[in-house]
């Protein structure tokens, strides 16, 4: 692989932003024909090198050649122009355009100088059918789930004849199926001599993929290395820089004993709830110190059954029963009063404000409960947020930067935080564990633990079967916007068993499909 | 020496280094015009002087922006503020000149208090249409804007009411202390806003309700409510205002008090460094801004400058007010002076956007 | 297995009607039921004529409410609008006075705009500044520039001009005028540009997240600059179209229209943070001003401050009910 030329080589980045010096001396170098693994721990400066490359941000220091060329995109224009295309972390899209739009905009078919719709949208649709997803393209993107997004951006950037494709973070809301389907794509173009960089946090995708890997750790290059030479066990010790102790521990203690858990009351109790067009109507319940996992594929309906029990959305039919008490729940406000949190998936729209500094954004939910005539002492208000900081380790540690100055997955966990200091009795955790580091993510896993073994209830969703089974004491399965099956986490249960129920829909007492 | 220059840094640094900056401009300008702007002196236990005239006639544009930088900070406007000056100023007159006696505080009292009750309806009446209704805020306003010219005009019959009352002047032109009733006032109103908003949380919501109504629903921020609670507030600001406008002059004209201190006031609020689209607001900085107007307009008039005229100079400061501010144009000044250092990094301005 | 899940989110029914038509849509039922009301209660008013007087009085403000929409769909606003349309009329009438050839007239008018819009534009996107301020000070040195061409209003007694003014294009029964033809050509040019062109399709990204359509590599900056020239470029328009009205061009003209032009735009559907509406739109919002005018000078006995308070009334009772049949259509 030496002797041939790299298409792109960045030497001796530097960037700072005001307060924290984002990437220091970076070298990174990309060969045509491989998939290129940027990794490292959150706030490590994956995105910023991306975005520097980009010409999103101006380099302070360092250069930037492409094909031996030496460049400096004044932006993503000109980059996307010199065959750079990017995919850049959360999805940067437009809601209010169609999907097929969202494809071609910039580059619409036209005839005789005017964009032709007809064509685009047969090539939209043509596009989008080869990664296996067949949608109205006429839509307007924004009526569709993150994940469907997410393909989108990434079909986007699969269209245009680049020579170099960056992907940050692409598969942190996908599933096994889109990943496959990611993979799939990715290895066709490399074969084609397409240059990919991909970021991730899942270790096996980068395992599975990857040639080269180049570790950042707290903006400074760690190193480069093929994938082959470099053990998963040293990889993460490169990115969090120490010996790694205690991260696989957590197996042993999820031996959950759920049968005193549901001996009691249950804390809530949905009987025939659901939502017209959102949700069709569904029973089940939650105990205090249970978790309960709510597993299905992407667009299964698992954010809509969160959302009712939250009151973002409001039931139309069913009842719900909380400490065995009926209970309307027509807003967060209800919620929140009853102790029901609730932690987006969508952190940027629904979840953090992005202006407002971190200390602000993780008392809100506290001080909203409380009413605005009673502020949260200074005091109180420090002590906590210092302490979640550290708990979470969220970096940098400065609660008064605004949140938006954060990486991603400090981002979340500004987010978690906010919902954790309210000490709530039924924690809803949409995808608390997305764009999150690894070391972080076991911190956050060993986090709910602990809660549930203090009493609180815990429905947790996530795409990764994985987590779900070594959290839950019991597996809720969607399907096609339907509760198909209620699982008890036993020894019975593995992601076989579940991955058919999620599949045929069909697995237990009365819940088929109709 | 270095902590000489990183203090002078910080100076100049600060949100309101430049604005004021401006209005000390502006007053110097004044200063070389006419050497005697700057003096004041004590009669009768008074204090007189150009200064004072500026810091009393700034009082009610004052009022009108504290008002607007809370309804701006939720993302919104409110156009109509100056049509429920007028409809207040119109009422409070009106019921002045029916009374027997022009000069018993206990009418003026009742007038200022039916007045100020009507005020508030009338932002009630803005904030169902915003937070109950939901209609986009320019448009919901502008209709309160239009009509409230109507009935200020139709409580006046389209006269102009003269009053000849004592108490209710004072309002305008009285002294309390040495110093203008006005400025105590518009002075008193700020203490208890700036209480409200930063010795509560109300500040912290109103700015998470303005940065993300979603996000901060989702937080159990009952964002309606506060939505609804602004434009109230801002009425009330501007129907305090609308005592002072009458007050000044004696009388009340529905078609001319408070015309185009919206615009006066939005200025104000943005000058003071709060964005339009919502999200944080700073009260200083609008009073800073109110003062610059104020002290503009007041110079353009001892100069005898034609008002229209005026106009071209109010668009230059306005101009160069925010493009000193303006972080991309400083960075594009900086880096022509001193090669080397690096521009700032672009601002991402998009309220909802969190890039990672 | 995995097309499902993804797909599950598709439409729902094939006779629904794009959601994002539905303002318009409801705009187009009320002007119809406004307009009903209007017949059912003034006999004259069922007179076709009516409808071509309302498109003859609202002709300019119809161009300039286009210009405005361009702006508003990238969540901009140009608050210099009623001020350039004030000045292209002043330039115009007094350039005319002292002689110039009408040709030459009508060019230099129809570059002053443009060229302001074109300058408002580069500050808003180069230095990052909110535009609302930027065209607020526009708008104070366009009516600065008027009162210092003249302080008096100037008549136009121009040829080309007078004859343009008075020119009436019949159509059977009835006519129209120069500039109602001018504006509709207006409202198709402008309707083609945004549904058909790169620039429009630009223009309702950059509505929709600046950010991403920067991220997405469009030309932000270009697009943004281009907008406020549209804009000013329909104000000159405007302004001359006012000046064929009025045959004269007088300082204080046209002050706060640019708040009838913003109404006009958001009556019709499109809405203020941008990203969402239609030309279509916005030539219903500025017919529903004009209706609400017919109907005020048909019932004639209103007082000025009436006048205002119904205009109110019925502005409120539209926005009212359009928000009440979109909440329902949805
Ligand atoms: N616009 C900005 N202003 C200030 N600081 C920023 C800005 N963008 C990023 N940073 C900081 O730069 C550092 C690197 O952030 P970056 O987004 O590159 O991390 P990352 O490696 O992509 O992390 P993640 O895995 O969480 O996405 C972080 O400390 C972040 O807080
Ligand atoms: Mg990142």
């Amino acid at each position: 692989m030496s002797q041939r030329h790299p298409v792109l080589t960045m030497t001796a980045i530097s960037k700072i932003f005001p307060g924290v010096r984002a990437l220091n001396g970076v070298d990174f170098r990309l060969f045509p024909g491989e998939v290129h693994a940027l990794m490292g721990e959150n706030g490590a400066g994956k995105s910023t090198l991306i975005k520097v490359l980009t010409g999103v941000y101006s380099t302070d220091a360092g250069t930037i050649t492409l094909d031996g060329q030496q460049v400096s995109f004044a932006g993503p224009m000109q980059a996307t122009a010199a065959g750079v295309s990017t995919v850049y972390q959360e999805v940067n899209l437009l809601p209010n355009l169609s999907v097929a739009e969202n494809i071609f905009i910039g580059r619409e078919p036209r005839r005789l100088g005017s964009v032709n719709w007809r064509e685009m949208r047969r090539r939209a649709k043509e596009l989008l059918a080869r990664i296996d997803l067949h949608i109205d393209v006429t839509e307007l993107l924004g009526s569709y789930s993150l994940a469907v997004q997410q393909m989108v951006a990434i079909a986007r950037a699969v269209d245009v004849n680049a020579r170099v494709l960056i992907l940050d973070e692409p598969t942190s809301s996908l599933d096994a199926d889109e990943v496959a389907q990611l993979m799939r794509i990715m290895r066709q173009l490399r074969d084609d001599g397409i240059a990919i960089v991909f970021v991730t946090h899942f270790l096996d995708q980068v395992y599975g993929i990857a040639d080269r890997i180049t570790v950042l750790r707290n903006g400074r290059l760690v190193g480069e290395y093929p994938t082959a030479e470099l053990p998963q066990i040293a990889l993460v010790e490169k990115m969090i820089g120490k010996e790694l102790d205690a991260l696989e521990r957590l197996d042993s203690e999820t031996d959950r004993d759920r049968a005193a858990i549901a001996a009691g009351e249950p804390f809530v109790a949905a009987d025939g709830l659901g939502r017209t067009g959102s949700v069709a109507p569904f029973s089940l319940t939650i105990h205090a110190g249970e978790v309960v996992g709510l597993a299905g594929l992407l667009g299964s309906g698992r954010t809509e059954v969160a959302r009712l029990f939250f009151g973002a959305d409001r039931a139309d039919q069913g009842r719900l029963a909380v400490d065995g008490a009926p209970a309307t729940i027509r807003n967060p406000v209800a919620a929140i009063d009853r102790g029901v949190a609730f932690c987006s998936e969508n952190r940027r729209t629904e979840g953090l404000v992005g202006e407002l500094s971190v200390r602000e954004n993780i008392i809100l939910a506290m001080q909203a409960a409380r009413g605005w005539l009673r502020p949260v002492p200074r005091r109180k208000q420090d002590e906590l947020v210092e302490r979640y900081i550290k708990a979470l380790s969220i970096r940098p540690a400065n609660p008064d930067m605004p949140v938006r100055n954060l990486s991603g997955g400090n981002q979340q966990k500004v987010l978690l935080a906010r919902w954790l200091i309210t000490e709530p009795r039924l924690l809803i955790l949409d995808e608390p564990t997305r764009g999150i580091d690894i070391g972080a993510k076991t911190e956050i896993q060993r986090l709910v633990a602990q809660l549930s073994d203090g009493g609180m209830a815990v429905l947790f969703i996530s795409a990764e079967l994985e987590e779900v089974l070594r959290l839950s004491h019991k597996v809720v399965v969607m399907r096609d916007r339907r509760l198909v099956a209620q699982l008890d986490n036993d020894d019975t249960l593995d992601a076989d068993r579940v991955m058919r129920a999620i599949a045929s829909g069909a697995e237990q007492e009365g819940l088929e499909k109709v | 020496m270095s902590t000489a220059r990183t203090r002078l840094a910080g100076v100049t640094g600060h949100r309101l280094f430049w604005p004021l900056v401006v209005l000390v401009v502006l007053l110097a300008a004044n200063t070389v015009y006419r050497p005697s702007f700057l003096s004041v002196e004590l009669k009768n236990g008074h204090l007189y002087g150009s200064l004072i005239d500026i810091l009393r006639l700034s009082a009610p544009l004052i009022l009108v922006a504290l008002g607007m930088s809370l309804v701006i900070a939720t993302g919104g406007i409110d156009l109509s503020v100056g049509s429920v000056a007028a409809v207040c100023g119109a009422i409070a007159c009106l019921y002045i000149s029916e009374q027997p006696d022009q000069n018993s505080l206990g009418g003026v009292l009742t007038a200022v208090a039916i007045a100020f009750g009507i005020a508030l309806l009338l932002g009630a009446w803005n904030g169902i249409l915003v937070a109950g209704i939901g209609i986009q805020p320019i448009i919901a306003t502008l209709i309160l804007m239009v009509a409230g010219r109507g009935l200020a005009q139709l409580v006046t019959s389209g006269q102009i009411i003269t009053i000849n009352s004592e108490p209710y002047k004072t309002i305008g032109v009285g002294h309390l202390l040495t110093l203008p009733f006005a400025i105590i006032i518009a002075l008193a109103v700020t203490l208890v806003v700036a209480l409200l908003t930063r010795r509560t949380a109300l500040g912290m919501i109103i700015e998470a309700v303005g940065g993300n109504a979603e996000a901060s629903r989702l937080a159990g921020v009952r964002s309606r409510r506060i939505t609804f609670l602004v434009y109230v507030v801002s009425a009330a600001c501007a129907a305090v205002a609308g005592f002072m406008m009458t007050a000044n002059v004696s009388s009340a004209d529905g078609n001319a008090v408070g015309l185009w201190v919206e615009l006066d006031a939005i200025l104000a609020v943005v000058i003071g460094g709060t964005s339009l689209v919502g999200g944080r607001f700073y009260l200083s900085g609008t009073i800073v801004g109110a003062l610059i107007i104020q002290t503009l307009t007041t110079s353009v008039y001892a100069m005898n400058i034609d008002p229209q005229t005026a106009l071209l100079f109010k668009a230059v400061v306005v101009i160069a007010v925010c493009l000193i501010q303006a972080p991309a144009f400083r960075a594009r000044f900086r880096r022509r002076q001193a090669p080397g250092v690096p521009p700032a990094a672009p601002v991402e301005k998009q309220k909802e956007q969190v890039p990672a | 297995m995995t097309t499902t899940p993804l797909a599950a989110r598709g439409p729902r029914a094939w006779w629904r009607v794009p959601q994002r038509q539905v303002p318009v849509l409801a705009t187009l039922a009320l002007l119809l039921v406004m307009y009903g009301i209007g017949v059912s209660q003034y006999r004259a008013f069922s007179n076709i004529q009516v409808v071509f007087n309302i498109f003859i009085d609202n002709g300019f403000l119809l161009v300039v409410a286009v210009g405005m929409t361009f702006v508003i769909l990238t969540g901009g606003i140009d608050l210099s609008v009623g001020s350039v349309v004030a000045m292209t009329a002043m330039v115009s009438a007094s350039l005319l006075g002292d002689g110039v050839h009408p040709a030459l007239v009508l060019l230099i008018a129809l570059l002053i705009g443009p060229t302001l819009g074109f300058a408002m534009g580069c500050v808003i996107h180069f230095f990052d500044i909110q535009p609302f301020i930027v065209t607020l000070a526009g708008m104070f040195f366009a009516r600065g520039m008027c009162t210092w061409i003249s302080s008096t209003s100037i008549p136009i007694t121009d040829g080309f001009w007078t004859s343009a003014a008075q020119e009436r294009i019949r159509i059977g029964e009835n006519f129209v005028t120069v500039s109602v033809l001018v504006a509709l050509a207006v409202v198709a040019v402008a309707a083609y540009t945004l549904a058909y062109t790169r620039l429009g399709r630009n223009v309702y990204a950059i509505g929709g997240n600046q950010q991403s359509a920067l991220l997405m590599g469009l030309p932000v900056g270009r697009t943004k600059i281009a907008v406020y020239t549209i804009s000013g470029l329909c104000s000159a328009i405007g302004g001359i179209l006012l000046s064929f009205y009025t045959l004269s061009g007088a300082p204080l003209i046209a002050v706060g229209m640019e708040l009838d032009t913003i109404a006009a735009v958001v009556i019709g559907g499109t809405l203020l943070t941008g990203g969402s509406g239609y030309v279509f739109g916005t030539l219903l919002g500025v017919l529903v001003l004009g209706v609400i005018q017919t109907l005020i000078t048909f019932d004639g006995s209103l007082s000025s401050w009436w006048t205002k308070i119904v205009i109110g009334g019925l502005l409120f009772a539209f926005i009212l009910l359009q928000r009440l049949v979109g909440i329902r259509k949805k």
